[in-house]
């Protein structure tokens, strides 16, 4: 049995490092120009002439690819840490609000800087959308005191997410400066227009918190068993339950800082991960979901890109169609393992 | 004095409001210490506040000389272990995976099991006998199976103290003698301390070395089994209305039939209990007699008779009471004889049995 199951996990974490390489490719690949994949190797290393070609390869689709995969993964991520948090399968950060209400934050002090003529940064835009996942996370929290129940937290987040929504629009359509057109774009979920200087930053922040995380997964796999059982192992409740809020948020904040609001990732992959891993326990979890949300969001990507060529369609119209049946699934199967 | 563990003026409650005060408890190593009381009288919350769930309201708690509250968690956690009622989530964890996860707080920073750690968990296992279903679904075994996982991670879990919520409410009785003959077993061989709250009255009797009483107010009452069980208390701990307990026997009955009794019951000898009981079921009201007060129709009759005619044991039966009895038969319609043969010192018995016959009341069971 245990030799079993450490062959189902290698073979898992093959599997998705099998489908990140080859839908890496394909993202670089194909677009509105088309690029054999030998001539991708030639730019890349240096020995082609394509001139045109490298351009395209090395400062539109490169840095969108690496963007798709590291944002993808810190999508599951977040979304992983929320459903473990609020003990809830259909948490993340787009049901509870925290996306929302962080894209509405950073849509303020863009509209706020372009008006005083500053240039808004990466690393402003970060702190703008933390602190937006910050104020929806307290208010999700302040709630989750109040009401045990959690369906309800989940229709508190959805309708904190449609008011902050409502403001963003508001904000987007009264401003007046041309650069705002990109603010549209970007406030209905894109990945489109990620520079070099966004993927170093994303990177860095990305990593750090994903290693924080997985330092956690100890506590997380005790705290998985319920507060009681937690507790008696000696697990300190409050101090993991803060680490949690405060990683989760900076996860989605950098997200949203850098490709907006991107629904249905967060939930639906952990629980496929799951599935495919045959296991709960954080220590694979966390890697693997990771990985699971790169390979996700590489394949929306590409047809979101691609569907309706030239046409780009925003990135949450193509995880919704993959990610709500996966939820409609979950549920499903939590009211029948629920009767137990 | 010398004590494992002790609480001091303990006061339990929610939300700074204390349920039950002044809790003083002293055991030394190797006790079984049940709490005993009715639904909601605050026994869970006894048990959460010795193991560090809830704040206490008021007092300490002291184990093996330290001072709980002063205790890590990780320490707390290596010394005593838990088995809740409130349920383990245990999403795609089989009951291997359970149990392991009591080794957690000797597990290293990313909680990777050593070899050392798998033997304790295949131990615990054998010892608790879930081996066979070592590999199935936790959330897919029966609640009795699953009690006793939960009770193979405690025990790999290494404690020197284990608290236990109702451990035996969801196993039939095989596995309620064979859970507590465990912990008799670990109390005897590794001087596991235990304290647990259990709703089976007569088996807290025989397996604790002392019992605390709580009532949703304050402690009832605490000490020894002997001490504890005196006729008539659990029925005024538990506010028996229908039915009753007897505290020596550990028997229960339901409510005796109301009305006059028309029906004698001539027993004794072991031979009336089914009788009593058939009549309790049938709702007829009834006398019996002459018992010893040592016989086991005794305690039966006593819950259930409305009137029992009663002889002292060892000892030659009185005329009042023989004629107590004839009275009886007098007054009834009917005479039920439970008996075959009179024992050659049984007088008294055998005299109103003719005394019955000769009314004609008489009939055989």
């Amino acid at each position: 049995m245990q030799r079993r199951r450490k062959y189902r996990y290698i073979s898992a974490f093959i599997i998705l490092v099998i489908c990140i390489a080859f839908f890496f490719a394909l993202n670089i690949c194909i677009g509105s120009v088309s690029i054999s994949l030998s001539d991708i190797i030639g730019t890349i290393t240096g020995k082609g002439e394509y001139d045109t070609l490298a351009r395209i390869v090395w400062d539109i689709r490169l840095p969108r690819t690496i963007a798709v995969l590291i944002l993808g993964g810190a999508l599951a991520l977040s979304g992983y840490l929320l459903q473990t948090f609020f003990h809830n399968p259909i948490a993340g950060p787009f049901v509870l609000g925290i996306s929302s209400s962080a894209k509405m934050v950073v849509a303020i002090l863009m509209v706020f800087l372009m008006r005083n003529a500053i240039r808004v940064t990466s690393a402003d835009m970060i702190l703008a959308a933390f602190v937006g996942a910050m104020l929806s996370m307290g208010f999700v929290l302040l709630l989750s005191r109040k009401v045990r129940e959690m369906s309800m937290l989940v229709v508190a987040g959805v309708m904190v997410g449609y008011i902050c929504s409502a403001i963003t629009e508001l904000i987007v359509t009264f401003a007046q400066d041309a650069d705002i057109v990109n603010l549209h774009n970007w406030s209905r979920g894109s990945f489109s227009g990620m520079t070099w200087d966004n993927v170093y930053v994303m990177s860095v922040v990305i990593a750090i918190t994903f290693v924080l995380v997985f330092l956690l997964s100890k506590p997380l796999s005790a705290y998985h068993l319920g507060e009681v059982y937690a507790k008696n192992m000696g697990v300190n409740i409050r101090r993991l339950r803060i680490y949690l809020v405060i990683l989760s948020s900076v996860l989605s904040a950098c997200i949203v800082a850098f490709a907006g609001p991107i629904s249905f990732v967060g939930i639906a992959t952990p629980h496929l991960i799951k599935k495919l891993l045959g296991t709960s326990s954080p220590l694979l979890m966390i890697p693997a979901s990771f990985l699971g949300g790169s390979v996700f969001c590489l394949i929306c990507d590409l047809l979101a890109r691609m569907l309706l060529a030239p046409t780009e369609l925003s990135i949450s119209t193509v995880t919704a169609i993959f990610g709500v049946p996966v939820v409609l699934w979950i549920m499903m199967e939590r009211r029948k393992e629920r009767s137990y | 004095m010398d004590y494992y563990f002790k609480t001091e003026q303990m006061s339990v409650g929610y939300n700074k409001e204390a349920l039950i005060k002044d809790i003083n408890i002293v055991l030394n190593k190797g006790e079984i210490l049940t709490l005993i009381g009715p639904n909601g009288a605050g026994k869970s919350t006894v048990l959460k506040s010795i193991s560090k769930q809830l704040k206490l309201i008021h007092g300490l708690v002291y184990m093996d000389k330290d001072e709980l509250s002063l205790m890590s968690d990780t320490m707390l956690s290596q010394k005593m272990a838990v088995v809740f009622t409130e349920k383990l989530r245990s999403e795609l964890m089989t009951c291997e995976d359970v149990v392991a996860t009591g080794r957690y707080p000797y597990t290293g920073y990313l909680g990777i099991l050593s070899a050392e750690d798998h033997l304790h968990v295949k131990k615990a296992m054998d010892l608790v006998h879930v081996t066979a279903i070592k590999d199935h679904d936790f959330t897919k075994i029966s609640d009795g199976q699953r009690q006793r996982v939960m009770l193979a991670r405690a025990i790999c879990q290494n404690p020197e103290i284990i608290i236990l919520d109702e451990p035996t409410s969801f196993l039939d009785v095989k596995h309620k003698l064979e859970f507590l003959s465990l912990l008799q077993k670990l109390r005897n061989d590794k001087g596991l301390t235990v304290i647990m709250s259990l709703h089976e009255l007569e088996l807290a009797q025989k397996v604790s070395d002392k019992i605390l009483c709580v009532n949703g107010e304050y402690v009832d009452c605490y000490g020894k089994p002997e001490e504890v069980f005196k006729p008539g208390y659990i029925k005024s701990l538990f506010g028996i209305e229908s039915g009753s307990f007897d505290e020596e026997f550990g028997n229960m009955e339901l409510m005796p039939p109301d009305g006059k009794a028309d029906i004698f019951v001539l027993a004794g000898g072991c031979s009336g209990r089914n009788i009593y009981r058939r009549l309790q079921r049938e709702q007829k009201a009834f006398v019996t007699g002459i018992l010893y007060d040592n016989d086991l129709d005794y305690p039966v009759a006593k819950a259930l008779a409305s009137k029992v005619i009663m002889a002292k044991a060892f000892e030659p039966v009185e005329d009042k009471v023989i004629d107590q009895a004839k009275k009886m038969i007098d007054s009834c319609c009917q005479v039920i004889c439970c008996r075959e043969v009179f024992g050659s010192m049984e007088t008294a018995n055998k005299e109103i049995y003719e005394y019955a016959k000769k009314s004609g009341k008489l009939c055989q069971k």
